[in-house]
């Protein structure tokens, strides 16, 4: 976790709910701190915003395109798989 | 909203079960080629995201990337099924870059997390009030994150938000990039990714977090423009 410490009990702060949000996305909360930080999602336009936009983050970055290799060198590492099985 | 409901999987996730791992280590071992060409076509983009982290290069990623898949096809008799299929490729192709890499003086220290990724607040404090012991208790009126409309996934947007998406992810922290393009990019699960980069699972979530965190801001940056054009 980052950021201002989160107290052992009562209320979490906003600030303190942003950088808890990969923890609570992730499930790693325990029962009670993950119980307090819905509690204040349920109260909080700005925290529950937040916490949608890191979701929406996720998802789009899912349809970022990516680098791979070249088709010549996939090829030709496919010519190398067929000639190492093609040995006797 | 639901604040039950957990992130879905980005379109990209293609993770091999492990109970298809033995299916597939016996393809391969067999000598089909198409059981080879479908883990190369799968897996080779993760693996120059990789490899690029520890080379200065997109040329001497490519060449990491190749050589791995070559001491895949000489050292598969060796795999033994104690890790996953991948986890095991993936580790070559570390070990590789790491050579590879020091020969290149470009090493980036995996093992701990530096002063900038530990304990920094990942959204600016003045977005937040609250007097003395409360700071931070709240977003102020200017500080609380406004609903992005239209939504990105709109088609409208969505050409210029994945352009502008990954240019932010180019210019991350090497680690920061490497975690959240296997972790969101790519769909690759969580102790895959700390086992693969030699990580706890802590660190990764660190470094997931800050990376989520930026990315969310230069979205935000840009609705902030687009925002303004809107309603003027």
């Amino acid at each position: 976790m980052t950021g201002s410490t989160v107290p052992q009990d009562g209320e979490v702060r906003c600030q303190q709910v942003v950088e808890l949000v990969t923890d609570y996305l992730e499930g790693v909360l325990d029962a009670d701190l993950r119980a307090r930080v819905e509690a204040h999602l349920a109260e909080c336009e700005g925290c529950a915003e937040y916490l949608d936009q890191m979701r929406t983050t996720v998802r789009l970055l899912g349809r970022v395109p990516v680098d791979t290799l070249s088709e010549e060198a996939k090829s030709d590492l496919i010519t190398a798989f067929r000639d190492f099985h093609g040995r006797p | 909203m639901g604040v039950e409901e957990r992130v879905e999987l980005p379109r990209q996730a293609d993770p091999v079960a492990p109970r298809d791992d033995a299916e597939l280590v016996a393809r391969l071992r067999r000598g089909e080629a198409a059981a080879f060409a479908e883990v190369v076509d799968r897996w080779s983009s993760m693996m120059l995201r990789v490899a690029r982290t520890y080379v200065s290069t997109d040329a001497s990623a490519q060449e990491i990337v190749q050589d791995t898949w070559m001491a895949v096809v000489r050292g598969l008799d060796r795999f033994e099924g104690r890790s996953s299929l991948r986890t095991w490729v993936f580790r070559i192709l570390t070990n590789l870059a790491k050579t590879r890499g020091v020969r290149e003086a470009r090493t980036v220290p995996w093992s701990s997390l530096g002063p900038t990724e530990d304990d920094q607040p990942t959204v600016d404090p003045d977005r937040f009030a609250g007097p003395g012991e409360r700071a931070g208790a709240h977003w102020t009126s200017l500080g609380s994150p406004r609903r992005w409309q239209p939504s990105p996934e709109d088609s409208s947007l969505a050409g210029e938000i994945r352009v502008r998406l990954a240019a932010a992810l180019a210019v991350l922290p090497d680690r920061q990039r490497v975690v959240v393009t296997l972790r969101d990019v790519h769909g690759v699960p969580a102790d895959e990714v700390s086992a693969t980069l030699g990580i706890t699972d802590a660190n990764q979530r660190v470094l997931l977090h800050r990376a989520r965190a930026r990315l969310r801001a230069e979205l935000e940056d840009y609705y902030r423009g687009v925002g303004s054009v809107v309603t003027s």
